[in-house]
């Protein structure tokens, strides 16, 4: 098994925290893992990314090469189509559907969900809105992941227990949120994947 | 305890550190290092200890209070970015013609691509220059395991050892196995007859010492554990890759690689597997993250007449950070077949978070200053660099830490007038005071504007050496009094700051305007703490 994973997202959206949870899920199920993080001068406000490779083999780079990634995973729609040069021809887009737009040229809108809909493996989703709707308004990074955990070869319990681990320090009513909006992501992606998976 | 754990490439070198008997960390935050001191400072295991880990004024601090420590028999770590060498050269160069008592490794963090710094220079010139070791781990494991056998080294023989990683490595998470921890040395003061003292007559002696010790330590390179050579079926080609660039060539592959390759972690060269590749391979492809400093030295150590390629040749690029994809082109392998780039797309530079007090100083610094006709605004190393880019554009030079200050003197001599120099309080206790000095002497005609967050704030927000004494260390170098004025720059204040801004420009003589508001960003933090603390309680 290998899952080739880009994360990415504008600078405090919460990407580490997503690329956190997916490494202690898999160091758990006894995965290889390398993951590739930015930190400093990029993290204000600019794009973000992190390469998270998993596999039941070693694994040699820290970064992804080229039309070999399993999967983007993105918490803005721009900065998914930012790395499509390292999507396999197989892989999967799955991104926040909601522009965050801090530059005066950021692109039209509908462009770029016509780009992302030319994908044939993509789910939209707008991940801000169901977290809110599930009740976890701060966790909608785990909505994310939720709705991206079917692809990814590891149990949801084993994020939920990643979960547990990583902010059972920060109390019960946190780490149920993001239990909640896990599952929710998880939800409300399903059917688009199982149709997809179809075609 | 062995533990399974999953890490940063900079937080196995902590963790190995400590493992190693580390008494103490020295360092100044610089990406991409920043993460070992404060894996460090968080430590149980580094607090039960006592190993001592607070952040230094910079990185020549760090570097000699780290020989002090190496002095009296125990470990000592130094961490910083590349260019944070620089500052450190002093010390570090000399640290090698003195030698070590206790074990001495000294990190650096190369940052090839400048994801986040002012150039790529290479530190393994400076390890060669100082003719100290230098180790270069490929993973995190070899990391941990490095850092150990590093100290060793330091000990065994007497010389700093320069620990070279570079953003990929530091930035990168990985499983780590660890072993047991081993204590840390008891005090143990050298030889009274080593040569400390480096007077010229001690100097030459211990000169000749450290060049009569080259050919152990390149001969350790040749059997090093770090170091191998892996024989292959297909002899066109002999590939040499240091460091990371390993990963990214076997990547290309799974199942082993058809050429001979030199793995090299362990450095001076092992002239003597170069030589052999060299027997047996038609051409010998240097892979390297950084600069070509193998692939030039390789030249002198074969015949003129083997063909030798890398980044001088073009093989692979000149500048940048190494990838699999431009390895995989080095090698002479086809280009992965991958989707076009999606042409909307378009740069999203970082900007200073929304609510920083570095926003309004640079608002009303705009509007005052454009009243003059030939002003320059000399600018200095951290989030206010940001100042340079739209929508502010609001500064002319960014050069090296402290730079802000003295280049604005330099000009004011020359004639310029307004000079204004931009600097972060973390940056002027780091190299700003002593150029303070020089315009205080000189009475130069500048206005420094020290923007105070009260943090280290571009690399996490790292405790700031200045903090709550700005003033009195301004007064102490002989800024008179008056001329020293602290602001809050808020909106609300603009033309309070305007104000006074225009009374300095227009005072001959220097003057230093604090605009001080916690960086909002450790202000959050701090907040959250607070509420944790009352939940806490109640």
């Amino acid at each position: 098994m290998k899952s080739d994973i880009i994360l990415s997202g504008v600078g405090g959206q919460g990407i580490l925290s997503i690329a956190t949870i997916i490494g202690e899920a898999a160091l758990d199920e006894g995965l290889h893992i390398k993951q590739a993080e930015v930190h400093g001068m990029s993290q204000r406000g600019g794009d973000v990314q992190s390469n998270l490779r998993l596999s039941s083999d070693p694994i040699r780079s820290d970064l992804i090469p080229y039309g070999t990634a399993d999967l983007i995973l993105s918490l803005e729609p721009m900065e998914a189509l930012r790395y499509l040069p390292y999507l396999s021809e197989k892989g999967w887009v799955v991104t926040h559907s909601v522009p965050f737009i801090n530059i005066p040229n950021y692109p039209d809108p509908e462009k770029l969900n016509e780009e992302l809909n030319r994908l044939p493996h993509v789910v939209l989703l707008d991940v801000e809105k169901l977290a809110k709707e599930c009740g976890a308004p701060r966790s909608s990074n785990m909505v994310l992941l939720g709705a991206a955990s079917d692809l990814l070869h590891i149990g949801i319990e084993k994020f939920e227990e990643g979960i547990r681990r990583v902010f059972g320090r920060k109390g019960e009513e946190i780490v149920e949120a993001n239990i909640t909006a896990l599952r929710c992501g998880r939800d409300a992606a399903k059917s688009i994947i199982d149709q997809k998976m179809k075609q | 305890m062995e533990e399974k754990l999953l890490l940063l490439g900079d937080q196995a070198i902590a963790l190995g550190a400590l493992h190693a008997g580390l008494s103490g960390v020295y360092a100044y935050p610089g990406t991409p290092s920043t993460e070992i001191t404060e894996y460090i400072q968080q430590s149980e295991l580094a607090i039960e200890r006592g190993v001592y880990s607070r952040w230094c004024t910079n990185e020549k601090t760090a570097m000699e209070a780290a020989l002090g420590v190496s002095y009296v028999g125990k470990r000592a770590l130094v961490c910083m970015k590349h260019v944070g060498l620089n500052v450190a050269a002093d010390a570090f160069v000399n640290s090698a013609i003195t030698g070590t008592n206790g074990g001495l490794v000294v990190l650096v963090a190369d940052d090839p691509s400048m994801h986040s710094s002012q150039n790529e220079q290479d530190s393994r010139f400076y390890g060669k220059f100082a003719l100290a070791p230098i180790f270069e781990p490929s993973s995190q494991q070899e990391a941990y395991d490095m850092i150990r056998y590093a100290f060793d080294f330091s000990e065994e023989h007497k010389l700093p050892v320069l620990m070279r990683v570079t953003t990929r490595m530091a930035h990168s998470r990985a499983v780590v196995h660890t072993k047991a921890a081993r204590e840390q040395n008891p005090m143990k003061f050298p030889d009274p007859t080593a040569g400390w003292v480096l007077l010229p007559a001690i100097a030459r002696k211990r000169y000749a010492t450290v060049i009569g010790q080259q050919p152990t330590l390149e001969q350790l390179a040749e059997t090093s554990p770090f170091n191998s050579y892996t024989d292959g079926p297909n002899r066109k080609r002999g590939v040499i890759a240091c460091g990371i660039a390993y990963n990214y060539l076997m990547e290309q592959f799974p199942e082993g690689c058809d050429f001979p390759v030199l793995k090299i972690s362990q450095y001076p060269l092992p002239k003597n597997l170069i030589r052999r590749m060299a027997e047996t391979c038609e051409e010998i492809l240097v892979l390297e993250d950084g600069q070509p400093f193998v692939e030039e030295q390789v030249r002198g150590i074969l015949p003129i007449s083997c063909r030798i390629t890398g980044r001088i040749t073009g093989a692979a690029p000149r500048t940048g950070e190494l990838t699999p994809d431009n390895v995989r082109a080095a090698l002479g392998l086809p280009a992965s077949k991958s989707m076009a780039p999606c042409e909307y797309v378009v740069p999203r530079p970082p900007a200073l978070c929304n609510g920083c007090g570095h926003r309004d100083m640079y608002e009303t610094l705009n509007r005052v200053i454009r009243e003059y006709k030939d002003y320059k605004v000399f600018g200095d190393i951290g989030c206010y660099t940001l100042g340079a880019l739209p929508p502010f554009r609001a500064i002319h030079t960014c050069v090296d830490m402290g730079a802000s200050i003295t280049m604005a003197k330099g000009a004011a001599d020359a004639g310029l007038w307004p000079a204004i120099a931009v600097i972060g309080d973390s940056t002027f206790t780091h190299s700003g005071i002593t150029g303070l000095l020089d315009a205080v002497n000189a009475k130069a005609n500048i206005t420094i504007v020290i923007s105070d967050n009260l943090t280290t704030a571009m690399t996490g927000g790292q405790d700031s050496a200045g903090t709550n004494r700005l003033e009195s260390i301004c007064r102490g170098v002989g800024v008179e009094p008056e001329h020293i004025r602290v602001v809050v720059p808020l909106p609300k204040n603009m033309e309070e700051i305007a104000a006074t801004l225009r009374e300095e420009i227009n005072y001959k003589g220097v003057s230093v305007i604090i605009p001080r508001r916690e960086c909002i960003q450790t202000l959050k933090r701090h907040h959250q703490a607070k509420l944790k603390n009352e939940s806490s309680k109640s």
